[in-house]
């Protein structure tokens, strides 16, 4: 059984928390202990952020990560050591990559060495369904879990074609926009059950989660957990209290009022 | 979609998911448009009687007499780009968007999007790196003028590439309303289709008025590549002629041996930049790199995917012209036959003076895709004043 199917099945009863950090930012030693404390603080599932000289799917705070990353020297080499450290210490916890197309087509071997370090899944944030299959193709091939993005304004046969494709999770997206931006934390349970009808593997929603309210929203709205990233990074980058921060969010995810 | 966005190999919709529904609508409005004889009549009539087509084909008299210079600098605009944002910004009032939004370098394009936005009343909010907006003050004031909103983007190597990047994540959050006016014939699908079939015209008129002066085609016809869309919109109607050489120019900088220059075909790799597989000038991790040229238009480190494509099956070729060689060929132009050339053009036509002292008997096309009013400060402090 995959770590993704695994933690769904032991968290039956509650939502996944998954904590979003770029890799490197603001160096690698910093990086490899952020990734133990948000697990250590209550985060069921990782994804990481390879760092792209070109975001175009990351607000503010992701790009100026990524750039911290970059300009701190961080290799894609360097990215997978972490992960795999990281494997070392956590055997049981899902990784995700979430990077660009570039990164993953430049690099020959990049999911065959993303595979080896111990990465569960990859999200290529600029890879629509409408391009993706190639790309799931070959991640399955190299031992990788396929995730594709899932919007509101994604027309059903689109939705189709993504649960065709995805294998850990589906991404779910329920607004407009770019990472970080927070929108009023409403949630689309139309978007989930439209996914739920293709067998979609489960939702779970990110893009401007940064409160315990999100948190409780999109898991009323059917989502299987959340993700949360610009939140843990700003934080983290302002020297804030990222523990509590991840604890309250983890809180959240057991509130008694979701299990009606 | 109903087309598969690819040349060869290349092209493609690399965007995120969110933006798929944004392209596919484009793509449905480009073909609709393009039955729709309404459309082609208005699109006509705002090329010819507000944009000032048919553009002249002038024969060089005191450069080599075989060059042949297709006149997009006297182009309503001040370059090729009028084109194509009238008929991106038709189509944007044709889905009933009410903002256009769109990047620049140098400011070209956006002075070109802000003209349609006056002319077909859109609010027209206009991306610029952070440093070009300073070095290029004037264009920022002309867009301004008729009524566009500048933003300067902060981020990266605050230029063009990230002004693009930007516009996408405005467009990410806007698509609903906006329409991304994207200023070459590159980007996702359908962009690289789209913009080349309103540039078309640019080698339309060309073969037609030099079967006229000379009655037969050119040996070669010639064209600066930054983007590539003046480029494309000229080598689209020849690209069936066999004996037609297809020459596109890249900027070659401070030399192609180092790593200051804009020589995307030349140097670059395949890869996947806003939004299509392409060439990239990229490190071996993937990172896109700096790039440079005397000529903002130019300075890019990616390329439309069509020349990608003829590049691959050697139906055109690249070559490079590098600041000093263009400089010379903007400064030739001035001298020799009273034209001030853009920067990028200057390169297309450095290439040409060289092939046309070589090969006297050829006959060569050079598109000469814009005018230098807006390098007349930058030649001032490069060349200095005339002695």
């Amino acid at each position: 059984m995959s770590r993704y199917a695994a933690l769904f099945e032991r968290l039956s009863s509650e939502g996944a928390l998954g904590a979003f950090l770029m890799l490197g930012d603001p160096d690698l030693e910093t990086s490899a202990s952020l990734l133990d404390a948000v697990v250590r603080d209550g985060a069921d599932m990782i994804e990481v952020g390879i760092p792209f000289s070109d975001p175009v799917a990351d607000g503010p705070v992701i790009q100026a990560a990524a750039q911290r990353a970059l300009s701190a020297g961080v290799r894609v080499s360097d990215c997978f050591g972490l992960i795999a450290r990281f494997r070392d210490r956590h055997p049981d916890v899902p990784v995700g990559i979430l990077t660009y197309a570039n990164l993953v087509i430049a690099r020959p071997g990049f999911m065959r060495d993303a595979a080896q370090a111990g990465t569960d899944s990859l999200l290529i944030a600029d890879v629509p369904a409408l391009e993706a299959e190639p790309f799931a193709k070959q991640m399955q091939q190299s031992g990788l879990e396929p995730v594709l993005i899932a919007a509101a304004n994604t027309p059903d046969a689109t939705l189709q074609r993504i649960a065709g494709l995805s294998k850990a999770y589906t991404y779910c997206v329920s607004r407009a926009g770019i990472t970080g931006t927070h929108a009023g934390g409403e949630f689309d349970a139309g978007l989930v059950r439209r996914l739920e009808a293709t067998g979609a593997p489960a939702p779970i929603f990110g893009f401007g989660i940064s409160k315990p309210e999100h948190v409780r929203a999109a898991l009323n709205a059917g989502a299987k957990g959340v993700i949360c990233g610009s939140a843990i990074v700003d934080l983290a980058v302002r020297g804030g209290d990222v523990g509590a921060f991840v604890r309250t969010l983890k809180d959240s995810t057991r509130n008694e009022s979701l299990l009606q | 979609m109903r087309l598969s966005g690819r040349f060869g190999r290349f092209g493609g919709c690399y965007v995120p998911e969110i933006l798929a529904p944004a392209l596919e609508q484009l793509e449905a409005a480009f073909l609709d448009a393009q039955e729709d004889p309404a459309f082609g009549r208005e699109l006509n009539e705002l090329l010819g009687n507000y944009a000032g087509r048919p553009t002249p084909l002038t024969r060089c008299r005191n450069l080599p007499r075989n060059i042949y210079l297709k006149r997009e600098d006297l182009l309503h605009g001040g370059a090729h780009k009028t084109n194509q944002v009238l008929g991106q910004a038709m189509l944007a009032r044709r889905m009933g968007k009410t903002r256009l939004i769109a990047e620049t370098g140098a400011g070209q394009h956006g002075v070109a999007t802000a003209i349609v936005g006056a002319l077909l009343g859109f609010d027209t909010v206009i991306y610029m790196g952070a440093d070009d907006v300073v070095r290029q003050q004037l264009n920022v004031f002309r867009m301004e003028l008729m009524g566009a909103k500048v933003v300067p983007v902060e981020s990266g190597g605050k230029t063009l590439k990230d002004a693009i990047n930007e516009a996408l994540r405005d467009w990410s959050a806007t698509f609903a309303e906006t329409h991304y006016l994207l200023g070459t014939a590159a980007g996702p699908h359908p962009f690289p289709t789209m913009v080349r079939e309103f540039q078309r015209i640019i080698g339309r008129e060309a073969r037609a008025q030099i079967i006229e002066q000379i009655g037969r085609l050119p040996d070669a016809v010639i064209a600066c590549v930054g983007g590539g869309s003046n480029a494309i919109g000229l080598f689209a109607d020849f690209i069936g002629d066999d004996t037609v050489r297809l020459i596109g120019v890249e900027a070659a900088g401070k030399g192609l041996d180092g790593e200051e220059h804009g020589a995307t075909l030349l140097r670059g790799t395949p890869g996947i930049l806003h939004g299509a597989e392409t060439y990239v000038l990229q490190n071996s991790d993937g990172q896109v790199a700096d790039t440079w040229s005397v000529s903002a238009g130019l300075d890019y480190p990616a390329v439309g995917p069509e020349h990608a494509h003829l590049k691959d099956i050697g139906r055109a070729e690249y070559v490079g012209a590098t600041d000093d060689e263009a400089l010379a060929a903007f400064k030739a132009l001035a001298e020799n036959e009273g034209i001030l050339c853009a920067f990028e053009s200057a390169h297309a036509l450095a290439y040409a003076i060289k092939l046309a002292e070589q090969e006297p008997d050829s006959e060569i096309l050079v598109g000469l895709s814009g005018r230098g009013d807006k390098d007349v400060a930058q030649a001032q402090q490069l060349v200095g004043p005339s002695a």
